[in-house]
C-alpha cells in the first residue's frame, strides 16, 4: 500500500504542528520520518492509524481510500491492515507476553488455540523471542520489548508497519538486531515501512525513503539526495556523515 | 470585583459542570452498551472481583469490627440512661445494616480499590496501552474498562455485607464481653428489629448504587486522564473526592425515597 499525506493542518492548542504538511510513503519501501524532538513524527504514524485526525487535509491510500473521512468502525477495519510498534511497548502489564501477542488472534480470527500457538511461535520465531512466553511486560528488558511489541504488531500479518522510534533507548548492538529485524521483514513481507526516529546513523542505513519535517512542513526523497540538496537535512544528519568520533580520536 | 465578571465567572463554571456531566452520562452509557453486549469476559470479571474484593477484605473487616466497637461502647453508655441496655443489638445492628455498612464501605473502598482502579487506567492511557488495543481494534472500554467497573459493581455489596457483619461481632464483644451484657438479649433483640424487605434490601440496594458510583467514577477518571504522571495521580485522587462525595449525596436520596 502506498500513502501519501495531503496538505495536512494541525494544532495543539495554539502550537501549530502541521502546516500543510505533503508527503508520501511508497509501497514496500522502508521509509523514515525524521524530525527534531516535537516535530511532530508520532503526530503523523497516529494519524494514518486513524488513533488521531487532523484539522484539515488528507491522508490517501493508494490514492483514492481517505483515512481522515473514515467512520469509526470503518477506522477499525484499516487497523487490520496496519501494524503499530509503540515506542514503549504498549504492551499490555496484565497478560503475559504470550497473552499480548496472541491477542488480536483471539479477538477476531476464527483460529483454534493450537493454529494461535502456531502464529504466535511464527511471529517470535520472526523476531527472535524465545522461552519468554509466559513473562509479563515489566520483566523485559527494552530491546525485548521492542521486540515483542513488533511481534504483536506482525501477528495480523500487516500491510503496512508503523514504528515509533524502534531504536530509542536501545544500545548500539540492540539498535543494529531492531534494524536488521525491520529489514528482513520488509523484505519477507512486502509491508511499507513508515519509522519515525531521531536516531541519523540508523536512518542513513536503513532508509529508502526519507520524509524529514521541520516548522510543520516536510522534504522527501532518498536519505542520499536529501542530505546532498538540504542544508537543514545535512545539519540533522551531521553525526551519521562525519567520520566516526573513535577515527577522530586516532587520528 | 467587577460584578459583571463574577456573573460570567459564575456562568463558565455552570456550562463546565453540565459538559462535564454530559461526557460523564455519555462514557456511562458506552460502558454500559460495552458491559452489556458479548463477549461476556468472565477471566476479566474475576480478576477485577478479586482486585476490588478480595484485596479490600482486610481494611473493611477490620474498619467494621472497629467501628462496631465504637457503636458498642456509645450505644451502652446512652442506653443505660434509659434502662434500655437490653436492646443495643437492635441499635448496633440497625445503625451498622442500614446506614453505617454501605456508607463506610462505599467510602473505604473508593479510597483502596477506586483510586488504584482510576490510577492503573490512567497508567495505561500515558503508556500508551489503551492505544495500543486500538491498533488492535480491540475496545478499550470492553476490554479493560466495562469488567473494572462490572467487578467494582458486584464486589460493593458483598464487602458492605462483611463491614456489617464485622461490626456486629465488634459491638457484641464490646457490649457483652467488656461491658457484661447479656449474649442472649443482644442477638435476639438485633433479630426481632431487623426486617429483610426495609432493613437488609435496603442497604443492599445502597451498596449497589454506592458499587455503580464508585465504579463508573473511578473508570471515568481513570479513562480521562491527562496523558502525564500528573494526570495519573489526578485521577486517584478525584476519584477519592468526588466518589465519596457523591456515596454522601445519594445516600440521603436513597434513604428518603426507600421510605425510611
Amino acid at each position: 500500500m502506498e500513502i501519501e499525506a495531503r496538505d495536512l493542518q494541525f494544532s495543539r492548542g495554539d502550537r501549530p504542528i502541521f502546516r500543510g504538511l505533503s508527503c508520501r510513503f511508497p509501497r514496500g519501501k522502508i521509509s523514515v520520518v525524521a524530525a527534531a524532538s516535537g516535530g511532530g513524527k508520532t503526530t503523523l504514524l497516529r494519524m494514518i492509524a486513524c488513533l488521531l485526525r487532523p484539522d484539515s487535509g488528507a491522508i490517501l491510500v493508494d490514492g483514492t481510500r481517505d483515512l481522515v473521512s473514515l467512520s469509526r468502525a470503518e477506522s477499525d477495519a484499516w487497523r487490520h491492515h496496519v501494524g503499530m510498534l509503540f515506542q514503549f511497548g504498549a504492551l499490555l502489564d496484565m497478560l503475559t507476553l504470550y497473552d499480548n501477542v496472541a491477542l488480536p488472534l483471539r479477538e477476531h480470527s476464527k483460529l483454534t488455540e493450537a493454529e494461535i500457538h502456531d502464529e504466535v511461535r511464527r511471529v517470535f520465531e520472526a523476531v527472535g523471542l524465545e522461552g519468554v512466553d509466559q513473562l509479563l511486560p515489566g520483566e523485559l528488558s527494552g530491546g525485548m520489548v521492542k521486540r515483542a511489541g513488533l511481534a504483536r504488531a506482525l501477528i495480523e500479518k500487516p500491510e503496512v508497519l508503523l514504528c515509533d522510534e524502534p531504536f530509542s533507548g536501545l544500545d548500539p548492538p540492540t539498535v543494529r538486531k531492531v534494524e536488521e529485524l525491520l529489514q528482513a521483514v520488509n523484505e519477507r513481507t512486502g509491508a511499507t515501512v513508515v519509522i519515525t526516529s531521531h536516531h541519523p546513523l540508523s536512518t542513513m542505513r536503513i532508509a529508502d525513503h526519507l520524509v524529514m519535517i521541520g516548522e510543520g512542513r516536510a522534504v522527501e526523497g532518498t536519505p542520499q539526495t536529501l542530505v546532498r540538496e538540504d542544508a537543514r537535512v545535512a545539519d540533522f544528519f551531521e553525526e551519521a556523515l562525519s567520520p566516526p568520533a573513535v577515527a577522530r580520536g586516532a587520528s | 470585583m467587577n460584578p459583571i465578571a463574577g456573573v460570567g465567572r459564575l456562568g463558565a463554571w455552570a456550562i463546565g459542570s453540565v459538559r462535564a456531566l454530559g461526557r460523564f452520562t455519555l462514557f456511562a452509557r458506552t460502558l454500559l452498551g460495552a458491559g452489556a453486549s458479548p463477549p461476556l469476559r468472565l477471566r476479566r470479571l474475576v480478576a477485577e472481583v478479586y482486585d476490588a474484593g478480595v484485596l479490600s477484605l482486610l481494611i473493611v473487616c477490620v474498619s467494621g469490627f472497629a467501628v462496631g466497637m465504637v457503636l458498642g461502647l456509645q450505644g451502652h453508655n446512652t442506653l443505660v440512661r434509659f434502662g434500655a441496655e437490653e436492646n443495643l443489638g437492635a441499635v448496633v445492628g440497625l445503625s451498622l445494616i442500614r446506614e453505617l455498612g454501605p456508607v463506610l464501605t462505599s467510602l473505604l473502598v473508593a479510597g483502596r480499590a477506586g483510586s488504584a482502579m482510576a490510577a492503573e487506567i490512567a497508567a495505561m492511557v500515558v503508556t500508551e496501552q489503551l492505544d495500543g488495543l486500538r491498533m488492535m481494534s480491540v475496545d478499550p472500554l470492553d476490554f479493560v474498562v466495562a469488567p473494572k467497573a462490572l467487578g467494582m459493581i458486584l464486589a460493593m455489596p458483598l464487602l458492605s455485607t462483611l463491614f456489617v457483619v464485622f461490626g456486629i461481632l465488634g459491638g457484641w464483644a464490646v457490649g457483652v464481653i467488656v461491658l457484661g451484657g447479656d449474649a442472649g438479649a443482644y442477638l435476639s433483640t438485633l433479630e426481632q428489629a431487623t426486617e429483610f424487605s426495609e432493613d437488609v434490601l435496603g442497604g443492599l440496594i445502597k451498596a449497589a448504587v454506592f458499587g455503580v458510583l464508585v465504579g463508573f467514577i473511578a473508570t471515568y477518571q481513570g479513562f480521562t486522564a491527562r496523558a502525564t504522571t500528573a494526570g495519573v495521580s489526578a485521577a486517584a485522587t478525584s476519584t477519592v473526592v468526588i466518589a465519596s462525595v457523591a456515596t454522601l449525596i445519594f445516600d440521603y436520596f436513597i434513604t428518603a425515597l426507600w421510605g425510611y
